[in-house]
């Protein structure tokens, strides 16, 4: 019955995505067909489509994705790590997070993009400015959800560590960082998607390739379809990355020991 | 008690204050003398507030007197060891771990061979009857089942004295027996020195040698009554039900003329 259930669920949204999708493309054509905007400025739904199917036969997209896919892996994952690592230490010194948290909280806000002067001074050109960005973008979640939920590891758990003569590093990685991980892990939601948004906007002040430079490079060329087909395809690649953690965060709910309820099932 | 002659637990004029600010302060525990020897199952029974927690955390050093001494074997109490473990109401096991993983704990801190790890594990996992749920996580099991992993896991490293606070508190009337029985049985086999802090007065003529009876504000030990009933206890037998009367009268909750026995 349950399986019933959920099955017409996924039914529903999928009619609902499907009706969505379909308004959108009347509301689109409504506005090309009144002739009111030039062509060029703005493009009809065929052209956009023609346009993606341009970028997927000739090569072009997927080597883009692929360098940008590239970018991203390498700047979130080192955010990931710096961020933990950092997080650990200053969630359990708290007074080293005393000092350092007013600096934190005014670098924070500063979007990575006003680096990047900086970033080009320093790194040059090419890929690194955009791994950079990436980096900066990712690593502040990372960082505050990790030393939060440091914060928040039950007393039990140290004091059974305690009890059972656990010494560091053994308290660190037996005990504090799968107790915090859950909590770690929403974090890493969390930066993904920023990490995401900024990859684009790193692409297209710094870079000669990847999704941002595509878009870039059509607005150059006056290719409006070719811009709008690049913000689908960056937009669909988000998705899926977005899914893609999400189901890295239900496989660790479930090897963490989370039960159902709290995972929200 | 004899000059000169130390009993395995001494706790010697031991007061704890807890300091909430620089004005007020609250004696947790005040001026407590007790003397435990190697073996003895003792409850500390008492309402809340009356400092059995406390002197809990004392014995199992996550907490340091105030004033007072506490000697184990003759030395003094600074930290918590492994040769004393504890087990806490929240039972505090591990929830990403599987209830395997638990018990090989505190195993993994003494250095053991990861094969002898598995088999001592093992087998306190079938002392406690989870043999069928090794691979479970502590989510998927009833609290009276991860309260009997939490026994498991503290057995297994062999310590000399089991700290139990509260322990079945969590758990309902019918389980909280079932687990009694097993307690009393596991420490018939196992001879450790048990200390088990509860508020219940049945629980505490069960399972206790020795009954420290605990009053609140400030917390003091008021008077130890024996309970020299022979193991697998009845519940209802007059033995028991005079114990448990003089348990009651302890607390002043009991009507002085009352009739003294039962038809």
């Amino acid at each position: 019955m349950k399986t019933n259930k959920t099955n017409t669920g996924k039914l529903r949204k999928l009619v609902n995505t499907f009706i969505g999708l379909l308004l959108l493309i009347a509301v689109w054509s409504g506005i090309v067909l009144s002739n009111k905007y030039d062509r060029s400025l703005f493009p009809s739904p065929i052209d956009v489509l023609s346009g993606m199917k341009e970028l997927i036969t000739d090569g072009t997209l997927f080597s883009h994705i692929q360098t940008s896919m590239l970018r991203f892996i390498l700047g979130y994952s080192t955010a990931v790590v710096c961020g933990i690592i950092l997080g650990l230490i200053f969630g359990w010194f708290r007074k080293f997070w005393e000092i350092v948290d007013p600096i934190v909280q005014v670098l924070r806000p500063v979007s990575p993009i006003a680096w990047f002067p900086f970033i080009v001074l320093w790194f040059g050109i090419g890929n690194l400015p955009a791994i950079v960005i990436i980096f900066i973008a990712a690593f502040y979640p990372v960082l505050l959800s990790t030393v939060s939920s440091v914060g928040k590891v039950d007393q039990t758990y140290l004091k059974v560590a305690k009890n059972f003569g656990l010494k560091q590093p053994q308290v660190f990685t037996k005990i504090i960082f799968p107790a915090a991980f859950p909590h770690i892990a929403t974090g890493l939601h969390i930066a993904l998607g920023s990490a995401w948004v900024f990859l684009v906007a790193g692409e297209m002040v710094g870079a000669q390739s990847g999704l941002g430079f595509l878009i870039i490079d059509a607005r150059n060329n006056l290719r409006s379809d070719l811009v709008l087909a690049g913000i689908i395809f960056i937009g669909i690649s988000g998705l899926l990355l977005d899914k893609a953690i999400g189901m890295l965060e239900m496989w660790i709910g479930k090897n963490w020991g989370i039960s159902p309820n709290e995972r929200g099932i | 008690m004899k000059e000169g002659y130390n009993m395995y637990i001494e706790i010697n004029n031991v007061s704890k204050i807890y300091n909430q600010n620089p004005n007020s302060s609250q004696k947790g525990l005040d001026g407590a003398n007790l003397s435990i020897e190697k073996g003895e199952f003792v409850c500390l029974l008492g309402p809340s507030g009356c400092g059995k927690t406390t002197l809990l955390n004392l014995l199992a050093g996550f907490e340091k007197p105030s004033e007072g001494s506490i000697t184990i074997d003759g030395k003094p109490v600074e930290k918590p060891s492994i040769k004393h473990v504890t087990i806490f109401q929240n039972y505090g096991l591990l929830p990403w771990r599987t209830v395997q993983g638990n018990v090989q704990l505190g195993l993994e801190s003494l250095g053991l061979d990861k094969k002898v790890i598995k088999e001592i594990a093992d087998e306190y996992i079938e002392l406690v009857g989870l043999g069928e749920f090794k691979r479970h996580h502590p989510y998927q099991l009833s609290g009276g089942m991860q309260q009997r992993v939490a026994i498991a896991r503290a057995l297994a490293v062999d310590p000399d004295i089991v700290f139990m606070d509260e322990p079945f508190g969590a758990l309902d009337a019918l389980t909280r027996m079932k687990m009694q029985e097993e307690v009393s049985n596991i420490w018939e086999k196992k001879k450790k020195t048990i200390i088990f802090v509860t508020h219940d007065i049945d629980e505490s003529v069960y399972l206790a040698d020795r009954i420290v009876i605990m009053t609140p504000y400030p917390g003091r030990i008021k008077s130890i009554i024996n309970v020299p009933l022979a193991r697998k206890r009845d519940r209802t037998h007059p033995d028991f039900l005079k114990i448990r009367d003089s348990v009651f009268a302890e607390f002043e909750m009991k009507q002085k003329d009352t009739i003294e026995y039962y038809l």
